[in-house]
């Protein structure tokens, strides 16, 4: 197979000081009893402020490992990830990840305000700053109705919100979002997508959204990062560029959207069937703006 | 729920095996463990921190249990604790069972003697201690009187659960296929009710020893427990402190075996229900 | 109505147990069993009053010291310990041990170390009562999801503050389970403690009645103990419900789908 050796596979990186976070040639390997598991082998590509970036990637293409070592969960083995120029070492205070196990991230044993209150409170924000953070954060998810529930009582999706919620509370500069909408009914994620959308453009946050769902990755993002098949590399970065106001009826009827779907989709295929890029490659398919 | 953990398997493994690897295996800490523990309990005598003669060192107390593991006496009293043990659990769960099973399957009876049952439950056994001794002085009926009072109601309660646990379509199921009630006892109550019942004969088990021993060390009913108060007033220090280790150890072997045990039985009955539900 | 169907059910049975009871003993007491309205008298007789003092509330208060001390102790040292893997593989077959060990077998083993006193029957409560609330903490900890500590983590929760709002709740339904057996061997081994060793107390009041053959003060002592043990299950269970709502809560939600 070919490896990566003969040029750092990755995706595209900025001039040094302008990206607000960097991963640069991360690599992960788990080290078990029956032998070594590599996960991610080597990974290089930058966010710039105020982005909104997708990673996608076939299933088992490590995009949880690099999502947490990204949020400084789990130390890479070799390889750096840069936030600001620092390197991350333990979770930053800068960024907030929205889990896709949003039951068991949330806690059940506090009231939704006191889910999205907690960071806060803990970070020592003074009470009235708290309680306006919070009540902004669930108006701006649509849940101010409901501060005084369990998460429990809700459906998925606005469980999801109130993750969303405390995320965006927390007032971070880069928000993590491991496969939020995988568990939820398509309607919902719909909606839930527009949420991220609006929430993304309203507070300037950047954004890295992991999905295994080609379209919403399409749909979402300014840019979608394709990962190749474990052990990962970056496949493809590419720009997407449809119009900055998306719809979901006419985005996803442009001609345009169902070419960069064709595109994205043959690009998993190839990664799914060991395809890996030979180079680095940072492809822009029509010409960059 | 299913959709959210469909992708976690992959991550768990991942885990599961870091954790492995870890540099000792668990029983090497678990042994350094034991190891620690008689070693504080070797110094603290020799220190002077407390009389040898109220806490002799542990090897003087082994080197006492290995010596009592060669005599007859020792073995009988074991057997008699056991004997008296077993009895009581199998009465107990017989009992339990088929009241559990009478009163669980019918709506009347249960909402009945849910009052009576959730007042005689709480009742300590420990209080039967003295009408056992005016009936039965320090005969073995003393502790089945005991064991059996104790852990009746353990198992009584699981089994309740367990017919209670019965899926209902299940039920209508067996109903529509014209089982009769016997049939629908053994094929569909039954295997629902077995991991509760399980459950309540392994934390039974625990109970009957609890107090076929307090039987025996408050009563002087025949066992072990009786053999520790003898040690005891007769100023055996060492020997009584050997006899302890020896009913811990005990307690510990009847844990394991009734693990095993329920492991073995429920092994068709996999994922049924999480270890947290007794 | 429904209510008036509610309070026969929860009463039937115990009404007709007592009536059955007093047409068993119609014919006169036997020397075992006292009539109901014997029993009533003497329990009235022997326990309003003096013995109030001098024997139930005393039994009543180092029950609650030893079992507060058990449930303070073990989920302190059970949070220690659980929250580090190699502390729980050291001292997992030493605790085992322990919680196997009937509880009982203390009571001449505190007796020779701490004397025969009232300390030495809180130090027995204790160290037969800590062993479930500990092992329960323990694997309460252990077995927190790892995705609460990933959130707790990644949003800067840790100390004091993660111990305080995510692991004690997240481990609280186990604890509470161990807290129910506890109070359970608390009981009986205040009992006992009493009957082996005191000149004071319930346990040694209701064995000196029955060396004294006094039957119906014997079954009035027995009542007590049952009385005892109700109430202490009736505050357990309303702090259970208060204290694990979301748990039941969550369970429901859960079971329903």
């Amino acid at each position: 197979m070919l490896s990566s050796q003969n040029g750092t596979a990755g995706g595209r990186t900025l001039p040094e000081g302008e990206a607000l976070l960097s991963v640069r040639g991360l690599k992960k390997v788990y080290h078990t009893d029956g032998g070594d598991i590599e996960a991610v082998r080597d990974l290089t590509f930058d966010l710039g402020h105020g982005e909104l970036v997708c990673l996608v990637g076939p299933s088992g293409s490590g995009k949880t490992t690099l999502l947490k070592c990204i949020a400084g969960l789990l130390g890479a083995t070799s390889g750096e990830v840069l936030l600001d120029g620092q390197k991350v070492t333990g979770p930053p205070k800068k960024m907030a990840v929205v889990f896709q196990e949003y039951g068991r991230s949330l806690f059940p044993w506090l009231r939704v305000a006191d889910n999205v209150e907690l960071p806060l409170k803990n970070a020592g924000v003074p009470k009235a700053e708290r309680k306006k953070l919070v009540d902004d954060a669930l108006e701006a998810v649509g849940l101010s109705h409901v501060p005084k529930s369990y998460p429990w009582q809700l459906s998925g999706g606005m469980q999801q919100r109130v993750a969303i919620a405390r995320a965006v509370a927390y007032q971070p500069e880069v928000l993590l979002m491991d496969e939020p909408f995988a568990a939820v009914d398509a309607q919902t994620r719909a909606d839930l997508e527009d949420l991220i959308r609006n929430v993304w453009k309203k507070l300037g946050v950047t954004v890295l959204f992991v999905t295994h769902d080609i379209d919403e990755s399409i749909y979402l993002g300014q840019r979608v990062i394709i990962l190749s098949s474990s052990p990962t590399v970056v496949q493809e970065d590419i720009l997407i560029d449809l119009p900055a106001e998306r719809d979901q009826l006419e985005t996803r009827s442009l001609p345009r959207f169902t070419e960069l779907r064709h595109h994205v989709y043959a690009e998993i295929q190839k990664a799914k069937q060991g395809h890996r890029p030979e180079e680095a490659k940072t492809k822009f398919l029509t010409n960059p703006k | 729920m299913s959709a959210i953990t469909s992708t976690a398997p992959a991550e768990a493994r991942q885990a599961k095996r870091r954790k492995s690897g870890s540099k000792f295996p668990n029983g090497f800490w678990g042994l350094i463990g034991i190891v620690t523990f008689l070693g504080i309990w070797e110094l603290v005598p020799a220190l002077g921190i407390v009389e040898a003669a109220y806490l002799p060192p542990a090897s003087e107390v082994l080197m006492t249990l290995f010596a009592d593991l060669a005599l007859t006496a020792f073995w009988v009293a074991v057997g008699e604790t056991m004997l008296a043990w077993f009895i009581g659990l199998a009465a107990a769960v017989l009992l339990a069972l088929v009241l559990g099973l009478v009163i669980g399957m019918s709506s009347f009876l249960r909402r009945a003697t849910n009052s009576t049952i959730e007042f005689l439950r709480p009742i300590p056994s420990v209080a039967l201690i003295p009408l056992a001794v005016l009936l039965f002085g320090t005969k073995i009926e003393s502790s089945l009187m005991l064991i059996i009072y104790a852990c009746f109601w353990q198992v009584l309660i699981q089994v309740l659960y367990g017919v209670a646990d019965v899926d209902n379509v299940a039920m209508q199921t067996a109903r529509s296929y014209g089982f009769s009630q016997i049939q629908r006892i053994r094929d569909v109550i039954f295997p629902t009710m077995l991991p509760y019942l399980m459950t309540g004969i392994r934390l039974g088990a625990a109970v009957a020893l609890i107090l076929a021993i307090t039987a025996e060390l408050i009563i002087g009913a025949p066992g072990l427990g009786k053999e520790i108060q003898l040690a005891q007033s007769g100023g055996a220090i060492a020997g009584m402190y050997a006899l302890i280790v020896a009913t811990g150890l005990l307690g510990v072997a009847i844990n394991l075996c009734m693990r095993i045990i329920e492991k073995r039985v429920l092994s068709w009955h996999a994922s049924v229900r999480g270890e947290n539900a007794a | 109505m429904k209510l008036l169907k509610s309070i026969s059910f929860i009463l039937a049975l115990p009404v007709l147990l007592i009536l059955w009871w007093v047409a068993a003993t119609l014919g006169g007491a036997s020397f075992f069993v006292p009539t109901p309205a014997d029993l009533g008298k003497t329990f009235i007789e022997t326990w309003v009053g003096e013995r109030m003092f001098t024997d139930v509330l005393p039994s009543v208060q180092r029950l609650v010291l030893g079992v507060l001390g058990a449930i303070v102790l073990g989920v302190l040292l059970g949070l220690l310990v659980g929250m580090n893997r190699t502390a729980r593989a050291i001292t997992e077959p030493v605790f085992e041990f322990f919680r196997a060990l009937p509880p009982p077998v203390l009571i001449p083993v505190l007796m020779l170390l701490v004397g025969i006193n009232d300390g030495m029957k809180i130090a027995v409560i204790i160290s037969g009562a800590i062993w479930p609330v500990l092992l329960n903490t323990i694997e309460g900890v252990r077995a927190i999801d790892p995705v609460q500590n990933e959130t707790s983590r990644s949003y800067g929760i840790s100390g004091l503050a993660r111990i305080r709002y995510q692991v004690l709740p997240s481990a609280t339904p186990t604890i509470m389970a161990g807290i129910r057996q506890c109070l359970s061997i608390g009981l009986i081994l205040m009992v006992i403690s009493e009957m082996f060793a005191s000149s004071s107390g319930l346990g040694f009041a209701i064995v000196q009645f029955q060396r004294s053959f006094a039957v119906p003060e014997m079954w009035s002592g027995i009542v007590v103990l049952g009385l005892i043990g109700v109430i202490m299950s009736f505050i357990f269970q309303w702090i259970e419900r208060r204290v694990l709502r979301w748990y039941n809560g969550l369970k429901e939600v859960e079971n329903a789908v």
